[in-house]
């Protein structure tokens, strides 16, 4: 008998994927192809990022993704000296929360920008990137 | 109306590696608490036993703790909300009582953090987070607090140093609570000095001074319905008010991020149930795992306005002999962070400050005192108002 496909693209994400199957896997897919998606629920057009498979606001479960875009305000960020068992060789790297107006986003600053750059405030935009391990991930630049 | 009582409150030392296992370092706090209480094993109708998973191989640690302790055949069981684990368990003591199930209940919370390194601690903590989401980009609390802190200083001007001033403070009781963890002085001039370990930067504009220190502990809280305690007690505290309350895990569902939303809201209805306004407010414990947070707590419970918790602090007001005494015990900063105890040793110091015996840490006749105990990054948050 074949062995069942198991769909576990999420273990994809990020340095360190703490997850590996969901209902969201295609974000990964929608990575690949150099675009960061949420989604947005068809019965109530509640807007989601991350991405949900299900609306908390209608609970219905009828998504479509849409394409994070254009710039976000930079709401606040930390440059990090120590990191956690894992994340060791990306030391040091900047989190960061960008606010695009219907949604926020939280993820990395690129490498390429120097912290010393950074100012609460200003805008920034997120491109899609592959990191040195191969795994798939997100980073905010400059627009 | 019906009310609890607080008639019994212990803690073990707070320390780096305790030499003994979880059920042992439980059995301090629940020791200390009992000859407090002065009543026998067989007086307790229920045990709740709190921590945050994870530190320990014991699945399901409260019948292997209930069962050392003496507590078996009464009902136990385990309740978790992170770091504001023992606060959330006290909630449920409460309604326990309150609902007639049970007259007295003891409340163990422990952690024995040293089971693993720091940075899988580091990654444990991180992981109370969203792990689909933000782990994999590498998150862990002080970085969290990290970004409110940064928020913090551009929408009102707060410096490094007004953080730095809280360790100070924490660090000028640490020295004088015995079971606090880091009992030596920290100073202004060691947050400047790049050879001093506490001006490290943990994560920006986070120092290794303005974090916790990790600990291994156990807190225990013994309650009781009114009739029981006036019996069994000759100075019970009451429980005055409780509030709770949960946000978004994740940082993108947040909109406020110069304080915590759950403290405000929690606050909000302990003040509400207690009928007392942050006037009245004699005594504070706060939930300070990072300088910031203590900052956010003086703001988000109204002892200062948004904005305003530099000067309450530059003012020293705080301090012992201030208009808000907070954290005169060392806080977290000093005394220690074993997650699961830290709400149950928060509550009995504001329970020994309102009965007196506070020692060298009494504040001046307190008749009010306030317990704020955040999880995670202002992810549960629990508010305590408890009175003589």
């Amino acid at each position: 008998m074949a062995k069942k496909e198991v769909d576990d693209r999420f273990k994809r994400f990020g340095t360190v994927s703490f997850t590996a199957i969901t209902k969201a896997n295609d974000f990964i897919s929608y990575l690949e192809k150099g675009k960061v998606m949420g989604t947005r629920c068809k019965e109530c057009e509640a807007i989601y990022f991350p991405p949900r498979s299900d609306c908390s606001k209608c609970l219905q479960s009828n998504m479509e993704w849409f394409e994070v875009s254009g710039t976000g305000r930079l709401l606040s960020f930390s440059e990090l000296k120590y990191g956690p068992v894992g994340f060791e060789e990306d030391l040091p790297y900047t989190i960061a929360l960008l606010d695009y107006g219907d949604y926020k986003v939280f993820g990395r600053i690129s490498k390429d920008l120097p912290y010393g750059d950074l100012t609460v405030g200003m805008e920034l935009r997120t491109e899609s990137t592959t990191l040195p391990n191969g795994q798939l991930s997100y980073v905010f630049k400059r627009p | 109306m019906e009310k609890v009582g607080i008639i019994g409150v212990g803690q073990s030392s707070f320390v780096r590696g305790y030499p003994g296992s979880i059920r042992e370092l439980a059995f301090e706090g629940f020791k200390e608490a009992m000859e407090d209480a002065k009543i026998h094993t067989k007086d307790i109708g229920a045990s709740i036993i709190a921590s945050a998973p994870e530190y320990d191989k014991q699945r399901s640690p409260a019948g292997v703790i209930a069962e050392y302790l003496g507590l078996v055949p009464q009902p136990t069981f385990y309740i978790e909300s992170i770091c504001s684990s023992s606060s959330m368990a006290l909630r449920v003591a409460y309604s326990m009582i309150k609902a007639g199930l049970h007259d007295v209940i003891a409340i163990v919370g422990f952690q024995k953090m040293s089971e693993i390194s720091s940075g899988e601690s580091q990654e444990r903590m991180g992981r109370g987070a969203d792990i689909q989401w933000e782990s994999p980009f590498g998150t862990m609390m002080p970085a969290y607090y990290a970004m409110y802190a940064k928020a913090h200083m551009a929408e009102y001007g707060t410096g490094e140093e007004d953080l730095a001033k809280i360790r100070v403070k924490a660090a000028t009781y640490g020295q004088i609570n015995e079971k606090a963890v880091y009992r030596k002085p920290v100073t202004l001039e060691m947050f400047a000095d790049p050879e001093s370990t506490m001006s490290a930067t943990v994560a920006k504009p986070l120092r290794v001074g303005d974090c916790c220190a990790n600990a291994d502990g156990s807190s225990c809280i013994i309650v009781a319905s009114e009739e029981k305690a006036k019996a069994l007690c000759d100075k019970p505290v009451w429980i005055l008010g409780l509030g709770a309350a949960s946000e978004t895990v994740n940082m993108a569902g947040r909109d406020l991020l110069t304080g915590l939303k759950v403290a405000i809201e929690a606050g909000k209805q302990a003040y509400a149930m207690a009928g007392v306004t942050p006037k009245d407010i004699d005594v504070a414990e706060v939930h300070d795992c990072f300088t910031i947070a203590e900052m956010m707590a003086y703001e988000n419970l109204g002892f200062a306005k948004p904005g305003e918790g530099k000067d309450l602090i530059g003012s020293k007001e705080t301090y012992k002999e201030g208009s808000i005494p907070v954290n005169v015990d060392g806080g977290l900063l000093s005394k220690g962070h074993p997650i699961g105890a830290t709400g149950g040793s928060q509550i009995r110091t504001i329970v020994l400050q309102l009965r007196g015996e506070a020692g060298e840490m009494q504040v001046k006749d307190p008749e009010i005192g306030l317990v704020h105990n955040i999880g995670g990054v202002g992810l549960y948050g629990n508010v305590t108002i408890l009175g003589r």
